[in-house]
């Protein structure tokens, strides 16, 4: 082979490297546009009201799907409210749940969990990470589901609502529950990093005027970590409201807006989050008005995954300000 | 702090990079509040301990009381009776395909990706805006990326990807189609594993390789590459993690038939332009929640998935090597294996 001078080699291979760069760059602006053009007779048959309340989800997706208008409605006509709201209360409630209950995993794992105690725990949550969540999802209705259904709601309270909704199990409970273990890991694994990374001088400092471990711990390292906190907050949310198949499966896949004012039974009311929407609806894709209104749900999962994205990076940038990387 | 451990003898200096740890001291002159967060700390640890021990302990007990050989080498089949409805052969070699292909595909892209950003980078907005272009794809929900997929494959001019129907529609559902959008499911990891290791690479390696007369390209080929190679290797598997677990993807662009289909009589291009299923795949169609709801089959599959990833787990474990382990941060450490890792740098 001639021997080319490195001077032409260099230059082509970073000709080849940034070419397909800007190709993954294009290919992700190139999705934006579609799934947004293709969302749009969505949005602008449905204005603003898309967002909002009205009539019973369920009934406009069938109806989109038959290709017969509701009465007085055209074919597009779609209220999202009900997915909307089975989405943040499945995402804010698992979200809190996770964030405390990987607060005080992350301080255990950092701070007080002996070395063999660390040496399982480790593992323990990185294979938590690992479990595909179909597994979660097969998990949450032949365990827990049947569990809920059969232990925690009463004959009663299923007879008290039985001419709206029926209450099996597949519910609200269970999707956030199974949903808090499945984004656990990540925010574990982002505050432990930032607990970790609490310089030593600030917490002897802490320890040298008589402050007892734990004061230390939430007075110094917590606040120190504050902002890997709220990254890990904000990027196990946007984590939450993109899973899918798991909530698919155990949500209860009914386009019910649960209510608060139910008192407890709203807890085992089904819900229908938006991404598990689009797994339910997908055979849906090769109808028009159907393939726009699930097109408009991807749309906004998109835009609320990116904003999620953009708000997780700006949140840890304090953190680089103590030089501490997490 | 210890007031004997202050006053008395004084301590060993501690190893340079060793934690220091104070010895620990009794809860029982706490207060009240503080001796419950510190319970309720060791409580958190051992019930996450005991969940996953329960998951586990749950699917090997009903993954292996419905695993029989025969699950292996038999055909799935549509049938409500459970004895009748057949093994996962299909569901494994789909699996195994999906992953190839995506493998195939995600490896050298994020390779060249993750090189061209640390080596090149050049100009630098560009750089930037494919940095934010690969947080995106990390972020995004499979399920968006899936029926974006389904809409360019369904174009009429990637037709040789998939099925053609009789009136020129194109199916847009194939092996091809989901392999191809499951690369850019495993991308970020392998980008994110790959330049994490450039970054660690001493620039005197780089420096010393120039002063030889070596070309960027060749410096990069032939130093910087073989360098970094377990950790490359370990994006790799942190990728194809990622693929055997998503499910998403899999429902939407292999199209749901139980069995491997091929399109027309082209042996390896026919099966790949075909639709199929993997254990994912084969799971939620067997769940309750899917069409053929044979529970025993999903666990018997579950469970295999679940070996899967396990392993794979471990290969990351050792690719990373256990020296080289505890030298990573606790948060590195704890996200080598996961799904939507990338976030961390």
């Amino acid at each position: 082979m001639r021997r080319r001078t490195g001077h032409t080699e260099d230059k082509r291979a970073e000709r080849t490297l940034g070419a397909l760069a800007v190709a993954l760059l294009l290919l992700i602006g190139g999705m934006i546009v579609t799934v947004f053009v293709n969302a749009w007779p969505s949005f602008s048959s449905n204005g603003l009201s898309w967002f909002g309340p009205g009539g019973d989800v369920d009934t406009q997706l069938r109806a989109m799907q038959e290709s017969t208008p509701l009465p007085g409605h055209s074919i597009e006509y779609f209220r999202a409210w009900p997915l909307i709201w089975g989405t943040l209360l499945t995402t804010v409630l698992a979200v809190v749940l996770a964030l405390f209950v990987s607060t005080l995993a992350a301080v255990f794992l950092t701070e007080f969990a002996p070395q063999p105690v660390r040496r399982i725990l480790e593992p323990v949550i990185r294979l938590l990470a690992g479990v595909p969540s179909v597994v979660y999802g097969l998990i949450g209705i032949l365990a827990l589901a049947p569990f809920i259904n059969h232990h925690w709601i009463s004959t009663s309270r299923k007879q008290s609502v039985a001419y709206v909704v029926q209450l099996n199990g597949a519910d609200l409970t269970t999707a956030t529950v199974i949903l808090a273990v499945m984004i656990t890991p990540i925010m574990v694994a982002l505050i432990a990093g930032a607990l970790a990374s609490v310089p030593l001088p600030w917490r002897e400092g802490s320890a040298a005027l008589g402050v007892n471990r734990w004061r230390t711990i939430v007075r110094v390292s917590l606040r120190t970590a504050r902002p890997a906190i709220v990254a890990a907050t904000v990027l196990a949310t946007a984590r939450a409201l993109g899973e899918a198949i798991m909530l698919a499966m155990v949500a209860g896949g009914r386009g019910f807006a649960a209510n608060p004012l139910d008192g407890l039974t709203f807890l085992f009311e089904p819900v229908r989050p938006l991404a598990a929407t689009i797994v339910q609806e997908q055979e849906g894709l090769s109808i028009a008005p159907l393939a726009h209104t699930i097109y408009a749900i991807a749309a906004v999962l998109l835009v609320s995954a990116a904003l999620l994205s953009f708000a997780g990076w700006a949140a840890k940038q304090p953190l680089k300000r103590y030089g501490i990387r997490a | 702090m210890d007031g004997a451990a202050l006053l008395g003898t004084p301590k060993p200096a501690p190893r340079a990079g060793a934690v220091v740890r104070p010895k620990r001291q009794g809860t029982s002159a706490w207060p009240l509040i503080d001796r419950i967060g510190y319970w309720l700390c060791w409580a958190t640890g051992i019930a996450l301990c005991l969940i996953v021990l329960w998951i586990v302990v749950y699917m090997m007990i009903k993954g292996i009381g419905y695993l029989r050989p025969a699950l292996f080498v038999e055909h799935p089949a549509a049938s409500l009776q459970q004895s009748k409805s057949g093994g996962f052969l299909d569901p494994i070699e789909g699996t195994l395909i999906i992953t190839a292909i995506g493998t195939l595909i995600a490896a050298p892209t994020g390779i060249g990706i993750a090189v061209w950003l640390s080596e090149y980078a050049r100009p630098a907005p560009l750089a930037r805006a494919v940095e934010s272009a690969v947080d995106v794809i990390a972020g995004v929900p499979s399920v968006v990326l899936a029926i974006f997929g389904l809409l360019v494959f369904s174009e009429s001019f990637l037709g040789f990807l998939s099925e053609h129907a009789a009136n020129g529609t194109v199916y847009g559902r194939s092996f091809f189609a989901a392999g191809i959008v499951m690369a850019l499911l495993a991308l970020p990891l392998i980008v994110g594993s790959t330049r994490e290791a450039l970054s660690q690479v001493p620039d005197r390696v780089r420096e010393a390789s120039y002063a030889l007369g070596k070309s960027r390209a060749s410096t990069i080929r032939c130093v910087l590459l073989p360098s970094i190679r377990p950790d490359v290797a370990s994006g790799i598997a942190l990728g194809m993690g990622r693929i055997i677990g998503d499910t998403a993807i899999i429902t939407i662009l292999l199209g749901q038939t139980l069995t491997t289909q091929a399109v027309g009589g082209t042996p390896v291009l026919g099966l790949l332009r075909g639709t199929g299923s993997t254990l994912t795949s084969y799971v939620f169609y067997n769940s309750p929640a899917g069409e053929g709801n044979s529970p025993q089959k999903a666990y018997a599959a579950a469970f295999v998935l679940l070996v899967i990833v396990l392993l794979l787990n471990a290969l990351v474990t050792a690719l990373t090597g256990g020296r080289r382990l505890d030298r990573l941060g606790i948060g590195a450490r704890l996200s080598l294996i996961g799904r939507s890792f990338p976030w961390i740098p």
